[in-house]
């Protein structure tokens, strides 16, 4: 039953492991692909270290020709973190879900930021938490219903959702680059990662990103809350913006 | 408060949803807890039934949080619990440390996952060694080895009634299949059937102005000089040992003069039960033992069972962590202890009674056994064998 | 037969899961003692689904098996992924349109149920109901459910959607009696 491989397939991609595991409409993917074409335009594949959460993020342990470590829920930026220490050369990027990095792992996500330890950090938002089954995130937005808000995350019980790229912002080095895009416009996803895969400091780029199994939306439903609903809160954009070649040479 | 279950009844449920039954029934005001399969739908449940009863829910940022949000609730006097499994329950350890040093009463659900690391979300008995002995203490603590949806039920209601009366711990270890199997189950309202879910009492905050009306409370578990430590730990294993007779329990099925006891934990011991007595019924001499307690472990019972063996087969979901509880029981005896080792399986009552006939052969062959006469002549004795 | 095991596989959307619920649910209505557990892990996302139920006049202890009595593919990768848990005794029951390649069909098994459930439900009924067709052969091979029983777990799961559209009712009887037709003349 193995698909032919799409021609539109990014190079770094392995036809080996695909098609994919993600479910039909998942974001999980279209981010990757977009790191894949940042990849393949900057010809990184030999520097590039891909580590992976826990959580659907673990799905692509596999997706790409790259030296890939997947590590525990919250923990890929520590790993990374290390391996940069002693290995300068290579560039590493931890992909994360938002539970991994606005949760459980936040903890080292702030303290690398701090720190400026020069590692890049992909984190999707799809405001639930995917692999357990579609609980709350901390992006969960007012409202939302989950399977531990069942009537709705309620601002007053459960605090507001996290807007994580700006707290990033907030800590951050002067020199890091924090933005945030969204599936729904690969362009721009494509330049943000490019940018900050080049940045020779800290860098975090967020993508808003469906997942329609645990919202339980059709396909039209979905998009709608990738391109209108999820903005609304978490608006895109470029919120600090690294070192420019210009400045680096 | 009323009752939740008023009336008795018969229901199909999952063991997830057994457990949030059970804490509801058992008077439970509080649950927090992280996202991990199999334990989800414990949460689930609970989160969906909780406003109806006046409970409340936490979904913590993760099981360090859980865990000592668990313990916030517990000091301020109201029964709370937690749930968790594998690398979730490897953090919920650090939590469980402080509660042991502190003989707090936290109720915490493990539903074993594959080990180790991350591994499968879906069953083992890898997660004994941590439930009985995690965190950097020596396992001051109560464990308790579910077999059975029935189980689930009346050992989640007896964890919190164990740890507030004896102000320690508790664990209700089950695993995967055992939270997700949907089968009969019997609810009752513990009060009725007698059984003890324990007096919250606050340690903190309590009535009085603390100075003025009564001494301050000031708990600790940091202290300064050995000789401090030494005596509250010694201070501790002598209480924990006072009550390990009294809480020890067991499941067993005597043989006498049995050329195999096996012994077997959680649900895996219901396959040994029936793989056992399936020989049984065929005139072999095969025991079974089941200890329900991890901590403390039922020693003097095993000893005394083992003692009338020929041998122990031990038979277990992970790579020897019951068989050293087993080995370090009958320490000092000449028994042989074997080892049956599923790590991460499942093990069927088939493949047991195979393992057994394939010992029992080997053992006629090399011909010491005296298992099989002494079976048949035990068989006539008790009426055991048709 | 004291203990009937029956493993289920079909492909995520399918509905192997509801079918063993209301399998499971529907036998435990009919007094008989019932263990019903899914498969559930991280390749469950995008692999097939596996359901495994055990139904019978005796304790059901150990929620796994290694062989069972009926099995139910539903699709091309499940017949290959049950293959495992077949033996001479099994009825081994099959989407028709699913067996692409028959020489993935196990021989061995003692009895091979072909059921055209997509065709049928699409062609008599509507689509939707394919899943309960197959659940009305499963009842038919298995024969200790009792119809009331069926009925009263069906509407347990299936409820909630009878109250919106009333004439979903009567479409899901129609398709357990087409699915146990096919197991006594197929
Ligand atoms: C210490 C620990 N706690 C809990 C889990 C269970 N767990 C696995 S994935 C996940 C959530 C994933 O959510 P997110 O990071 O948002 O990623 P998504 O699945 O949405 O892509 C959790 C809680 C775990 N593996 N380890
Ligand atoms: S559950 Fe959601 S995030 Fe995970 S693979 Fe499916 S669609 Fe993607």
């Amino acid at each position: 039953m193995k698909l032919q491989p799409e021609p539109q397939m990014p190079r770094v991609w392995r036809r080996e492991s695909k098609p994919h595991r993600f479910c039909p409409g998942c974001g999980h993917p279209l981010a990757l692909k977009a790191l894949g074409e940042a990849v393949d335009d900057l010809d990184w594949q030999d520097r590039v270290v891909f580590g992976c959460d826990i959580g659907c993020s673990l799905l692509a342990w596999d997706f790409f020709d790259l030296d890939t470590v997947q590590t525990h829920h919250g923990r890929t930026l520590p790993v990374l973190v290390g391996l940069k220490r002693v290995r300068p050369e290579l560039v590493p990027i931890a992909y994360m879900g938002d539970g991994g990095a606005y949760a459980i792992g936040v903890q080292h996500l702030v303290s690398a930021a701090a720190r400026d330890e020069p590692v890049c950090s992909l984190v999707v938002n799809n405001a639930v938490y995917a692999m357990t089954g579609g609980q709350m995130a901390p992006t969960t937005l007012p409202g939302q219903k989950t399977e531990t808000t069942p009537y709705g995350r309620d601002p007053a019980l459960s605090g507001h959702p996290l807007k994580g790229a700006e707290m990033v912002a907030a800590v951050a080095a002067p020199e890091a680059y924090v933005a945030r895009g969204s599936v729904a416009n690969l362009r721009q996803l494509k330049r943000y990662l490019l940018r900050a895969l080049q940045n020779p400091h800290f860098s975090l780029v967020e993508v808003l990103a469906s997942c329609p199994t645990n919202w339980r939306t059709n396909a039209a439903e979905t998009w709608e809350w990738v391109e209108k609903e999820m903005p609304r809160y978490f608006p895109l954009g470029e919120l600090k913006g690294g070192v420019r070649e210009e400045e680096r040479r | 408060m009323t009752a939740v279950i008023e009336r008795e009844r018969r229901a199909f449920l999952t063991g997830n949803e057994v457990v949030a039954w059970a804490a509801l029934a058992a008077g439970a005001e509080v649950m927090f807890g992280y996202p991990i399969t199999p334990q989800n739908e414990i949460m689930h449940y609970w989160a969906r039934l909780a406003p109806r009863y006046g409970r409340k829910f936490l979904q913590t940022e993760d099981e360090l949080s859980a865990g000592y949000a668990t313990i916030g609730a517990v000091l301020g006097g109201v029964k709370a619990f937690t749930a968790t499994a594998g690398p979730g329950h490897v953090l919920m350890q650090e939590a469980l440390a402080m509660a042991e040093m502190m003989r707090l009463p936290v109720v915490a659900i493990i539903t074993q996952r594959g080990g180790p690391s991350t591994a499968t979300v879906i069953y083992s008995q890898q997660e004994v060694n941590l439930a009985c002995f995690g965190g950097n203490g020596e396992g001051f603590r109560l464990v308790y080895s579910v077999a059975g949806l029935q189980d689930l039920y009346e050992y989640t209601l007896k964890a919190f009634g164990m740890a507030w009366r004896y102000r320690l711990p508790t664990i209700v270890l089950g695993d995967g299949y055992q939270a997700k199997m949907r089968g009969p189950v019997k609810l009752f309202d513990p009060a009725r059937q007698g059984i003890d879910t324990g007096m919250a009492a606050p340690f903190l905050g309590a009535a009085g102005t603390p100075g003025r009306e009564r001494p301050p409370v000031h708990l600790r578990n940091t202290y300064n000089l050995e000789e401090e430590l030494l005596a509250v730990v010694e201070e501790q294993a002598r209480s924990f040992e006072q009550v390990a007779e009294q809480v020890a329990e067991y499941e067993e099925e005597k043989r006498e003069g049995a050329a195999i006891l096996l012994v077997a934990h959680g649900i895996v011991a219901r396959a040994a039960q029936l793989a056992a007595g399936r020989l049984r019924r065929r005139g072999k001499a095969v025991g079974f033992f089941r200890p329900v307690t991890l901590r403390p472990f039922p020693e003097t019972a095993l000893r005394r069972a083992a003692f009338e063996a020929e041998m122990v087969l031990v038979a277990e979901s992970a790579w020897g962590q019951l068989e050293r509880l087993v080995r370090a029981s009958l320490s000092g005896s000449e028994v042989p202890v074997q080892a049956y080792r599923r790590p991460g399986m499942g093990i069927t009552p088939e493949e047991l009674e195979e393992e057994l006939e394939k010992i029992l052969a080997a053992r006629k062959s090399s011909g010491w056994s005296r298992g099989d006469e002494v079976a048949a002549r035990a068989a006539d004795a008790t009426g055991l064998a048709p | 037969m004291s203990i009937a095991r029956i493993v289920l596989g079909g492909e995520g959307g399918q509905g192997v899961q509801t079918i063993a619920e209301i399998l499971a649910e529907a036998a435990y209505r009919s007094g008989l003692e019932a263990l019903y557990i899914p498969n559930f892990g991280v390749e469950q996302r995008g692999g097939v689904s596996l359901a495994f139920v055990q139904l019978g006049d005796e304790v059901v202890a150990v929620p796994k098996f290694r062989r069972a009595q009926v099995v139910v593919a539903l699709s091309d990768r499940a017949i290959q992924r049950t293959a495992d848990y077949v033996t001479r005794e099994t009825t081994f029951i099959y989407e028709a349109s699913a067996a692409v390649d028959p020489s993935f069909l196990p021989r061995e098994a003692g009895r091979l149920l072909p059921v055209p459930a997509v065709k049928l439900a699409t062609e008599h009924l509507h689509p939707r109901v394919f899943n309960v067709l197959i659940l009305g052969t499963v009842v038919g091979v298995v024969d200790m459910v009792e119809e009331t029983a069926l009925k009263a777990a069906l509407e347990g799961l299936l409820g909630h959607k009878f109250a919106l559209k009333p004439e979903l009712r009567e479409l899901n009887y129609r398709a357990l009696g087409e699915g146990r037709e096919l197991a006594l003349t197929a």
